[in-house]
Order: C-alpha cells, then sequence, then structure tokens
C-alpha cells in the first residue's frame, strides 16, 4: 500500500465549475459558466460534494468527473475517469464528464507546469494525482457514512457509488452523503490501492466518449451555435510576413449572405451567414498580396542552409568516452546523412474557433491542447484583465500538436475584436495545409566506428534544426539545449563505448514550426534506427541479432525486440519484392516499442505496408485497449508522414493544398497491425505518439530489406523513386 | 425550395448551387455532418441520398430536390445503420471522432446494398474516407461485424 501526503492542490475547493458537458448545447454551455458559483455553499439542501478540482458529487449522486486534459482520441477522457473511478469506487456508467476550464493552478500538468495536453503525458502525469483525488473524496464519503451510523469508518466499504456498513448492511449512495461529506475536513493523508486490488485499471474498459461519437452529437469546437453567431473563412498571406496589397470589397460584398470584410495587416476574413457565402465572399475578394521578404524562398534554399549548419558543432546533450579519438582508431568508418522534411499535421476538424467580444469581456469557444493559452492570447489581444475572457473547451477533431499552438485563437480574436456579433472562424483545408506549424526539416549526420569484428566502438550524431523548446517552454531551455530536438537520440540504448550526441540549432525564416505527432523523437528514431540498420548491414549481421547484442543493458529493450521479432515472423521467407524491417524506440516517454515492418515495392517502385507487429512496454497500463489503439493509430499517422508526407516551398509558398497533394493512408492502402502488450508494474510510459515515432523507420529498413537500397531521405517514395534513377 | 430530411420535409430559402453541407450544419444547424476538405477528397461530409453514399461538400442543394437526405442523425433509425452503429460502439472504432459520421454513413450505404462485403469491397467503398486516427483496422472489423451480426468477436485487426 502506497501512502501519500496530501498535495497542495487537494484542498476543498468552491467551484470546480465552468466546464463543458459532453454532448452540450452552446445554451446550455453558457448557463454552465454563469452557474459555476460556490457549490459547496449552494444552501444546505443542495450542497455538492467538490473535494478538489476534479470531483463533484451533487446530491443526486450523479458523478462528474471534470477532465484536466483535453480528448483527442487518445482516449484519455477514459483512461483518466478509469484513474479516479478506480479510487473513488464509481462505475464507469454513473459518471459524467466535463471539460475543465482554463486554470494552470487547478488542472496543470506536472510535465510543463500548466494545463497542456501534449508529448503523450497525460496518464504519466495524472496516474498519481488522480488516483489521490478519488482517493480522498472515497475517503470522506466513507467518513461520513460513518458518522452517520457511529461506527468505525474502517468497518464501512465503497463499492460502485454506495458506501455499506459491512456488519449490519446498512447504506447511503454517495449523492444522500455528498452533503456531509462536503462538511467534513479534507484528509491529510490517503492510502493507495494496491495494485493487485484494481478491479478497472488494466481491463479493457469501454470509452465513454464512443456514443456521441457514432450518432453525430459529439460537440467539436466547429460545431458551435450560437445566437446570431456569424461564419468567417479567412485567408492569411501564403508566404510568411507578407501582406495585402489591394482586393476588390465591393465585388465580395454584393454576394448574398456576405455581411462584413474584415481586414487585418496579414490576412483578410469574410464574415457571412454561412460558410458557402463566406468561401465565394473570399473567392470574390480577388486578394493581390505583397509577398515581402520571404518571396522567394524555396525548399533548396532552407537545405542549403541547413547543410551548411551542420559543419559546425552544436551543443553537446550526451557524450560518452572519447568518440574523437574512438572513431581514428576504428577499422571502419560509415557516415551518412539523413534528411526529414516539413510536414502538415492535418487534422479532420480544420482550425477554426468561435470569439464573441463584448464590451469589456470575451468569450471563446474552441478545442485547444493548452486551454490556458488560448484564454491569454484572447486576453492578449482584446486587453482585457484574464478574468474577463471566458474559454470553453470541446472535443478535438484531431490535434496531433497542431492545437498546442493558439494562431488560430489570435487570429480569431482579432477578426471578432471587428465585429458585432458572435463570429465563428473557420480555415478552410487549403488554409489548414499552408498555414500549419510545421514539423520542421531536419538535416542530420551520423558517423560511426566499427572495430574489426564489426562491433560498433563509436557512434556521433548531429542534428540540425531548431530549438522549438526556446520559443514554446523557454523555462525549459537551459544552456541552449533543446530537449525535444534531442529526444530519442540521446537516450540511445545501444552499449557503445563513445558516443556524441549534439544539436545545432538552425531556425527557419520561412514557416513556422512546432511540435508534430512524435515530437523530436519521430525525427531523431528514423536517424537513429536507420542508421543503426546500415551499422549492422556493414558488419554483415542480421539487424535484430545485431541490435541484441548491444542491449545488453537494457533488459526491457531486449524483450520488446524478442517479441516483435518473433511475432513479426522475423527471418521467415518472403515473396520477392517484400522485405522486413526492425525499429526499436526509446525516448523520454519511458516507453519501450519495437516494431517490425513487413514491405513490398512493386514493380512500379510503390511502396505498400503490408503487416506491422508492434510489441510494447509501456509500464502500467490503464486501458489495453486504448493502449492498442493508439498503437494503431500512432502507426497509421506515421506510415502517412514516413512514406508520402512532404511539404514544400516554392517561392515563399507552400506547394500541398488539400488531401489530393498532400498524400495521406487510406483504407484500402491500410496494412494488417498488430500489438502486443508487455504487462508489468513499472511505472506508466507515454503511448499516444511512440507509434508514429517508431514507424519511418522499420519501413526504411523493411525497404532496404525489400530492394537493396538504402535511404536517407524521407519521405520514402521520393526518395525511393531517385533511388530508382 | 424543398428538401426531405431524415423523413421530414425543410423549406430553406438558399442559393442553388449551395452545397448540401453547408445547407446542413450553417442553415438548418445539423452538425453531425462534418466539413473536412471541401473537394470530396476525404469523406467527413458523407451522407446519403436516396440511399447512396455521396459528399455533401460538392453536391449543390439543387441536385437534392426531389430526393431523400439521410444524415448521422438519422442513420440510426434505418436497421442497417443501427447495427453499424452498434459494431462501432462494440469494437470502440472512434478515436478522435471527427470522420465517423462519413464512416457510418459510407457503410451504411455500402452494407443495405451488399449486405455481406468482402474485403475488396470494404477497400473500394471507404477508401474515400479518410481517417487521421488510424482507425481503419477498426472500421473494417466493425462492417464486418455489423454484416455478420455478432459473430466476429474481439476488437481491433482485420
Amino acid at each position: 500500500m502506497t501512502t501519500v501526503s496530501r498535495r497542495e492542490f487537494v484542498t476543498v475547493v468552491a467551484a470546480a465549475g465552468g466546464g463543458l458537458l459532453l454532448g452540450y448545447r452552446a445554451e446550455g454551455a453558457q448557463r454552465a459558466a454563469s452557474t459555476a458559483t460556490a457549490v459547496a455553499t449552494a444552501g444546505t439542501t443542495a450542497a455538492s460534494f467538490a473535494p478538489n478540482a476534479f470531483i463533484r458529487i451533487p446530491p443526486d449522486g450523479i458523478v462528474t468527473l471534470v477532465m484536466p486534459q483535453a480528448e483527442m482520441g487518445q482516449g484519455v477522457y477514459t483512461a483518466l475517469s478509469m484513474l479516479l473511478a478506480e479510487e473513488l469506487e464509481v462505475a464507469p456508467g454513473q459518471i459524467r464528464l466535463e471539460h475543465a476550464p482554463p486554470d494552470d493552478k487547478l488542472y496543470g500538468n506536472q510535465f510543463f507546469g500548466e494545463q497542456m495536453t501534449g508529448a503523450s503525458s497525460s496518464v504519466r502525469a495524472f496516474y498519481e494525482p488522480l488516483r489521490r483525488a478519488g482517493a480522498t473524496a472515497r475517503a470522506m464519503l466513507v467518513a461520513a457514512a460513518a458518522a452517520s451510523w457511529n461506527v468505525d469508518p474502517a468497518s464501512c466499504r465503497a463499492h460502485k457509488g454506495v458506501v455499506t456498513h459491512t456488519p449490519t448492511r446498512r447504506s447511503l449512495t454517495y449523492g444522500v452523503l455528498a452533503a456531509r461529506a462536503a462538511a467534513l475536513q479534507v484528509p491529510d493523508k490517503v492510502t493507495l490501492k494496491d495494485p493487485k486490488d484494481f478491479t478497472l485499471i488494466g481491463t479493457p474498459a469501454k470509452r465513454l466518449d464512443t456514443t456521441g461519437k457514432v450518432n453525430g452529437t459529439a460537440q467539436f469546437g466547429i460545431d458551435v451555435r450560437l445566437p446570431g453567431m456569424l461564419i468567417a473563412t479567412v485567408a492569411a498571406s501564403p508566404v510568411l510576413g507578407g501582406k495585402v496589397a489591394r482586393l476588390d470589397e465591393q465585388k465580395a460584398k454584393a454576394m448574398p449572405g456576405v455581411r462584413q470584410i474584415v481586414r487585418l495587416d496579414d490576412g483578410v476574413a469574410v464574415v457571412a451567414d454561412h460558410m458557402w457565402a463566406a468561401k465565394q465572399g473570399l473567392a470574390a475578394l480577388d486578394i493581390r498580396w505583397d509577398d515581402g521578404p520571404n518571396a522567394k524562398l524555396s525548399t533548396p534554399d532552407i537545405v542549403q542552409g541547413l547543410a551548411k549548419a551542420s559543419e559546425s558543432p552544436g551543443v553537446t546533450a550526451r557524450k560518452d568516452g572519447d568518440p574523437e579519438s574512438a572513431l581514428a582508431g576504428a577499422a571502419k568508418k560509415v557516415e551518412a546523412v539523413y534528411e526529414a522534411p516539413f510536414l502538415a499535421h492535418v487534422t479532420m476538424e480544420p482550425m477554426n474557433c468561435t470569439v464573441h467580444v463584448r464590451k469589456d469581456s470575451c468569450e471563446v469557444w474552441t478545442g485547444s491542447q493548452v486551454l490556458s493559452r488560448a484564454r491569454a492570447a484572447a486576453a492578449e489581444v482584446t486587453g482585457f484583465p484574464l478574468e474577463k475572457v471566458v474559454v470553453h473547451n470541446h472535443l478535438l477533431g484531431g490535434g496531433f500538436g497542431r492545437r498546442l499552438e493558439v494562431d488560430y485563437v489570435t487570429q480569431a480574436v482579432r477578426i471578432a475584436k471587428q465585429v458585432n456579433a458572435p463570429v465563428k472562424v473557420v480555415w478552410t483545408r487549403e488554409e489548414d495545409v499552408q498555414h500549419d506549424v510545421y514539423r520542421s526539416y531536419y538535416y542530420d549526420r551520423m558517423t560511426a566506428g566499427l572495430d574489426a569484428r564489426g562491433t560498433p566502438v563509436a557512434w556521433t550524431h548531429r542534428i540540425v534544426g531548431p530549438a522549438i523548446i526556446a520559443r514554446y517552454l523557454p523555462q525549459a531551455f537551459k544552456d541552449g539545449k533543446d530537449i525535444d530536438a534531442v529526444d530519442g537520440a540521446v537516450q540511445l540504448l545501444y552499449d557503445i563505448p563513445a558516443i556524441q550526441v549534439e544539436h545545432v540549432r538552425h531556425e527557419e525564416p520561412v514557416l513556422n514550426t512546432g511540435f508534430w505527432r512524435g515530437v523530436g523523437v519521430t525525427h531523431n528514431n528514423f536517424v537513429v534506427e536507420s542508421f543503426i540498420d546500415e551499422l549492422a548491414a556493414a558488419s554483415k549481421q542480421d539487424p535484430v541479432a545485431f541490435r541484441r547484442t548491444l542491449l545488453g543493458k537494457s533488459p526491457r529493450a531486449v524483450a520488446v525486440l524478442d517479441l516483435a521479432a518473433r511475432e513479426g515472423r522475423w527471418g521467415k521467407p518472403l515473396p520477392s519484392g517484400r522485405g522486413r524491417g526492425v525499429a526499436l524506440l526509446y525516448s523520454d516517454w519511458s516507453t519501450y516499442l519495437a516494431q517490425v515492418a513487413e514491405v513490398e515495392v512493386n514493380a512500379s517502385g510503390d511502396v505498400r505496408v503490408h503487416r506491422i507487429v508492434c510489441a510494447v512496454d509501456c509500464g502500467r497500463i490503464v486501458n489495453p485497449d486504448i493502449v492498442k489503439a493508439q498503437i494503431e493509430s500512432g502507426v497509421v499517422y506515421g506510415i502517412s508522414g514516413a512514406v508520402w508526407g512532404e511539404v514544400t516551398l516554392k517561392n515563399g509558398r507552400v506547394e500541398q493544398s488539400n488531401f489530393h497533394n498532400y498524400r495521406v493512408l487510406r483504407m484500402n492502402e491500410a496494412p494488417q497491425i498488430e500489438v502486443h502488450l508487455v504487462r508489468n508494474g513499472e511505472a506508466p510510459g507515454g503511448i499516444g505518439e511512440p507509434g508514429t515515432a517508431v514507424t519511418a523507420a522499420a519501413l526504411n529498413n523493411a525497404i532496404y530489406a525489400a530492394t537493396g537500397k538504402r535511404l536517407r531521405k524521407l519521405p520514402l517514395q521520393s526518395a525511393l523513386a531517385l533511388a530508382a534513377r | 425550395m424543398d428538401l426531405m430530411i431524415n423523413g421530414e420535409r425543410r423549406q430553406i430559402d438558399v442559393p442553388s448551387d449551395m452545397p448540401v453541407l453547408w445547407v446542413l450544419r450553417d442553415v438548418l444547424g445539423m452538425t453531425g455532418t462534418k466539413f473536412g476538405c471541401g473537394m470530396a477528397l476525404c469523406g467527413a461530409c458523407t451522407v446519403q441520398l436516396d440511399g447512396q453514399a455521396i459528399r455533401s461538400c460538392v453536391t449543390p442543394v439543387s441536385a437534392a430536390a426531389g430526393k431523400a437526405i439521410t444524415t448521422i442523425e438519422a442513420i440510426g433509425a434505418t436497421p442497417v445503420g443501427k447495427k453499424v452503429q452498434a459494431a462501432w460502439i462494440a469494437l470502440d472504432v472512434p478515436q478522435c471522432g471527427y470522420c465517423q459520421s462519413g464512416q457510418i454513413m459510407s457503410a451504411s450505404a455500402l452494407l443495405a446494398r451488399n449486405a455481406r462485403p468482402t474485403d475488396a469491397d470494404i477497400d473500394a467503398a471507404m477508401a474515400g474516407n479518410i481517417c487521421r486516427c488510424g482507425t481503419y483496422g477498426r472500421v473494417r472489423a466493425a462492417i464486418k461485424r455489423a454484416a455478420n451480426g455478432a459473430s466476429i468477436s474481439g476488437r481491433g485487426g482485420r
């Protein structure tokens, strides 16, 4: 049993409210927000029990769990509810969920010190706090019941929202106990369950958000409807730093349904009765742009800049031994340059944000991975104090890191400031693809030394790319070290006596860059696991066996590698044109993942992924079905990115615009995906991103096995076409 | 203009070239049908017109006059749609859920005309519905489950 001390946030909070009910109507949401008054003091007859920011139990006994993290498909509402429900002793069917309002203090993610859903951190960050929140509430409800019967709390048991006095079988529901529990002191210490007593954690409990997602009632930001609401769509300068030169306002205003043209320095919005009028109005504007200083830049210019930067040393993130002399003394030296392109996120729900700017307040409805940043952005644009800005979160139609940015909130508030009504700003898909905050272009120099027997004696990895952390989390950017840029490279598990990992910071002037599913690991794992495959080939060893011999200090890595190799039928014959590739992942997510990919390159050179086998050790599993779903999801996202994903620039403009030229995997191209889970009691690891991050290298190594061609540049389909020339 | 939507006659006053998608979402407030691309490339906006799956983002409302429009809000009232939704729930198919209205509308149209679709039939019917969360394996399994009653057990995979 674990006994933990009370932490600061476990106090009786007067109001946890302001959140939105799932499947709410906006009118109801406004009501919910405006009635976010002191629930614990709402009168003696109707007191809700709210021992912390995550749990509210009104007298009707319907347990409301307030979700600190955003639901974007990763199953976090279900997983976090399971953590609370396990200790609170309620059944999933007794729960009602609310999105948390913006509040870093109450709902901050301990890894970032703010309310943030990203970096595959939700379960890791909340595994203990939410169990403690649940246990605290349960202890108080049990104490309230025991006091009312005048018995020892130890003789009472809580189960499915009911406290029972075991010897006499008397029982009281949580709803009945709520008012009495609310009057009690929050205990300093609570005892958490021994994992062997878990009844919910570790089970494939059903997701809590499925029903609304199969009958059309689930509410995403884009589904917000308000009385008097107008719809706007927007065109921002196609070149970063450009401005509107001229436009035909009269022609647009003449379109039926168009209400207003809103000019921003760097863009124009058309406000209308509906999206169709807004789109047509925007087209009628016939905007001419002054492209500004970036008008001539194209992808090759950017690659040239990165290549030049790669000639100078960077900030050292890891150094073991003396790589320089180890390389000098090596029997064989292997060198390679790897490149990974800009990528767009392309969430299915295009960027959107609804805003109502009133005389002295502002209200925002959107889907965000960083709700408190969304509020701060609205406060900054309007000049209103934070308390005058209300932000309502929604289900996210995909996040993937795109909704870690608040550019679309800032822009929508800038537009709404000029509109005398609530306005929903919806980006077209073209706007979404061409004004993303992209995964950066990375350029990596690799060097390794092998001894006479083919054993690696030196490894150097120089990563060239921006320092996103310096912009995004400046407090985490210390001594020039960007923990994201080197994530997945710096944790190299292979026993090599001399290792150096460096990051050369090189910022892009022409595209905004940020986090993409898998963050730094997605790019680094591609490089590291492709290059280790090169070393296996250089030493004429089997890729799995070669990795295995270098993993003496990492039994969990060996276990997933062996499991993936076995289930992936490693070494078994395949038809010609097909090959198997392996990749191993370990990073700051603390999850071990090995993947075996089976890929075909057909006669016309097209890559087809047939089968993906993943072996995953993510420590304690909260919901194995959601873990599997996340790996399936990550792999599909990873295939799209690795095989076809590429955003290119020409004369400062993004060349891709929609799904016809930003290709993503479709149903008929999807491989069979198998996920094998290792069960143990280790601390939980992240699961939303590893499947994406491990896939590029496994596919690349499989293409090598199938064709003998070693690719060092993503996307693989284009690199293969170049290699075939 | 008179439209028949989910069995109800609706009178609307919109330009005849306005896509059905925006009539549903912005005029009638039926937000279950989603906007994804505006070019019939992603399938998020799929509805049924006389039982046929169509992309409402490129279908002018004039083309729907005199025909029956069925959307996600009412597909559960059809025997096939009910089975499809049940299979989706049984296998916990959705992740973010944004594309799922379109997936379900395409799958229901497929099963209504082909009660026992092969993998190739499923590929052909569903290739136009993009899911960025990668639920394809579960979508396939759920279609088979809906086709076979509850004979396919377990979750995920093909």
